[in-house]
């Protein structure tokens, strides 16, 4: 059973409850899915190459394989609170590159989301 | 082929029992605080501080997870306060629904404060809400002052940060300096304290914050 998988890494339990979404949204729609997208933000706390290597493991030899995984990566974002602009942080910048304030808000990369399916009907 | 748009996040799950149990900890007035570090930072003699610091009758209850053993459970026992211990079996860390089965057998009334001891671990704990009101991360002056830099995604998420075992600053490397300022970097928002278990320093200002964030003061 692909949810009893051991959750050795957490990357693979995160790769089991993708799998038990896909399955769920497999039988609803009543359709094979080719492939699923995911969005992982940079601090997620997920390694992308972990999560695909255990999605590899877990799909093969079930009714689901072939089954794709196609990830998007998302930058670490942040939002300036005193000029609101956004932007993507680097080499651990945090603050506002257009004003220089230093009071600035998390606006994104902590992203672990499913964005679609490919979907065949059957 | 078509696509069909997939709007929600991947632990839907996961996220869905910690919403239940944030509603619960809200109705029964229970604050319930997530404690992650690496192996070895001090998350269970910062534990066994603090509940030697509480008076008997304080309705505080701890939840400890760790992959095999019940050793910290039975240290935390010692104080007379609930201790339940999570024995992963192998899972890196907790989710929610480890929490949800531990707090069945307790009486949902019957805490103001949980506290969570997460497994040592600063990467995979990040990802799994517990349902906790604040979430604490240790570093240890051990450790490098590096570690907000090495491990952001969960310092990112930290309310507050504890630095813990500064009574060894004179021995190691550690620059608290660089460390306040990767800390800050990585979540501007985070409180810091300072503090040692051994000599006691410091440990003052945790049990304020735990008790202003415990609405226990």
């Amino acid at each position: 059973m692909i949810e009893e998988a051991p959750a050795i890494m957490h990357e693979m339990s995160i790769a089991g409850s993708m799998l038990k979404a896909v399955r769920a949204e497999a039988t609803r729609n009543n359709a094979h899915v080719l492939a699923v997208g995911v969005k992982i933000g940079e601090l997620s706390g997920v390694d992308s190459e972990s999560l695909r290597f255990c999605f590899e493991t877990l799909v093969q030899d079930t009714d689901l394989a072939p089954l794709a995984l196609q990830i998007e990566r998302l930058p670490w974002r942040h939002r300036c609170r005193q000029c609101a602009q956004d932007f993507a942080v680097q080499d651990y910048r945090t603050e506002c590159p257009q004003c220089g304030s230093g009071d600035t808000e998390m606006a994104g990369g902590q992203e672990l989301e499913f964005a679609y399916m490919e979907i065949e009907e059957t | 082929m078509t696509r069909v748009p997939l709007e929600r996040k991947v632990l839907n799950e996961n996220d869905r029992l910690a919403a239940d149990l944030r509603q619960s900890f809200q109705r029964h007035g229970t604050r319930c605080v997530n404690l992650i570090s690496s192996p070895g930072s001090g998350k269970t003699m910062l534990l066994e501080r603090t509940l030697a610091s509480f008076e008997p009758g304080r309705r505080v209850a701890v939840l400890t997870g760790d992959i095999q053993t019940d050793n910290d459970a039975q240290r935390l026992a010692r104080y007379g306060f609930p201790v339940r211990q999570i024995t992963t079996g192998g899972a890196c860390h907790l989710d929610a629904r480890m929490v949800t089965t531990a707090l069945a057998e307790w009486q949902p009334d019957s805490i103001d404060l949980l506290l969570i001891e997460n497994v040592g671990n600063l990467v995979c704990p990040t990802s799994y809400d517990l349902g906790e009101e604040a979430r604490v991360v240790l570093l240890s002056v051990t450790e490098g002052e590096d570690k907000p830099l090495k491990y952001p995604a969960t310092f990112s998420r930290a309310d507050l940060v504890v630095l813990t075992k500064v009574d060894l600053l004179p021995y190691v490397p550690f620059r608290m300096d660089l460390a306040r300022e990767y800390i800050r970097r990585v979540q501007p928002h985070a409180e810091i304290v300072e503090l040692s278990c051994t000599s006691g320093v410091g440990l003052g200002t945790w049990r304020h914050w735990l008790d202003t964030k415990a609405g226990l003061c």
